[in-house]
């Protein structure tokens, strides 16, 4: 996505050149260990999550401060979400939840900030936490439940003639999740900053300035909510495949 | 040789776009039959939304792959 914009076709810069990954201190090589902003970025979220969960929820006042109350209220939901789905016993694995959703959550609103890179936007990103989870769900399944695990993908309540045409199908399912868990968040963050660097082309046009200002407020308020919508689509199906390896059967 | 590749390139990813119509209908179906179902049972709606919002994250990937597909022709062949 190295595409300069041509000269004369009306847009000043490449809508998708805001995902460039660039090294921080000069130079254009990019290594495993080169700091680019990719890591800038991410760096800032870590620290981001860190003052709003553990320092702004130090005071342990009854009546809590507001950033006291966003980090119990972030606590509480995803607690609900994953007993909700998962029951009792998914609650061991509460932790890897929460930080799943406190990362992608403050990624993506991290992202939103004029000037700044989403990380999330990259599918380099967002595939090795989807790998993560896929790989950590199917070894959980089998250290849990042992080759019952398969049963999965052998449909007992269907009739015996339509189970193997059922099993191909529950497999490639089974397998395609990490593809499209991974592909969801960074297509849809992709997307939205995208349609909005679009239209803040069209801004440069006279005429047509005072649509393309509203389009962008209007997609902007759009993308606050796709962010929040997206860490929790990403954090539900987490839920939703660690049931899948806690209790499997249909 | 290099001009008809490029307007492959270009209507290819037109052509992916249309794509998104489909994953339109299937979100707008699911968030219609929510709220219909929601405003004949309002005390059950509230322990639905996950199934909801799990039903639009379905239907919404498909549309999203397409924007992949008229991405990856426009920038990556």
């Amino acid at each position: 996505m190295e595409h300069e914009a041509e000269a004369g076709t009306g847009l000043a810069f490449h809508p998708m050149d805001q995902f460039l990954v660039k090294p921080l201190f000069g130079g254009h090589e990019i290594h495993w260990y080169t700091p680019t902003n990719v890591t800038l970025w991410m760096g800032l979220t870590v620290l981001a999550i860190v003052l709003v969960l553990v320092v702004g929820s130090r005071g342990r006042a009854i009546v809590p401060s507001r950033s006291q109350s966003v980090a119990e209220l972030t606590f509480g939901m995803v607690h609900k979400m994953l007993e909700d789905i998962c029951g009792k016993d998914g609650l061991k694995y509460f932790p890897y939840v929460l930080t799943l959703f406190c990362f992608i959550v403050f990624a993506n609103f991290l992202g939103l900030l004029p000037k700044s890179f989403s990380t999330t936007s990259h599918i380099a990103v967002t595939a090795v936490l989807a790998i993560l989870v896929f790989l950590g769900v199917t070894i959980l399944g089998f250290v849990k439940n042992g080759s019952h695990f398969l049963g999965l993908f052998w449909v007992t309540s269907a009739p015996l003639a339509l189970r193997p045409i059922l099993a191909v199908i529950e497999l490639i399912s089974y397998f395609v999740r990490p593809v499209s868990h991974s592909i969801r968040l960074a297509g849809n963050v992709m997307a939205g900053h995208a349609v909005i660097k679009v239209f803040a082309g069209f801004a440069a046009v006279a005429a047509i300035m005072p649509v393309s200002v509203l389009a962008i407020t209007a997609m902007y308020g759009l993308e606050v909510l796709v962010a929040l919508i997206q860490a929790y689509v990403f954090t539900i199906l987490t839920c939703v495949y660690l049931k899948d390896a806690l209790h499997p059967g249909h | 040789m290099e001009g008809i590749a490029q307007l492959g390139q270009y209507l290819g990813a037109g052509l992916a776009c249309i794509g998104m119509a489909g994953a339109a209908m299937g979100v707008g179906n699911v968030a219609g039959n929510y709220l219909a179902g929601a405003l004949r049972n309002p005390s059950a709606a509230a322990s639905q939304t996950a199934t909801l919002f799990i039903g639009m994250a379905f239907a919404e990937a498909l549309g999203i792959f397409s924007f992949l597909v008229a991405l990856l022709l426009l920038f990556a062949v």
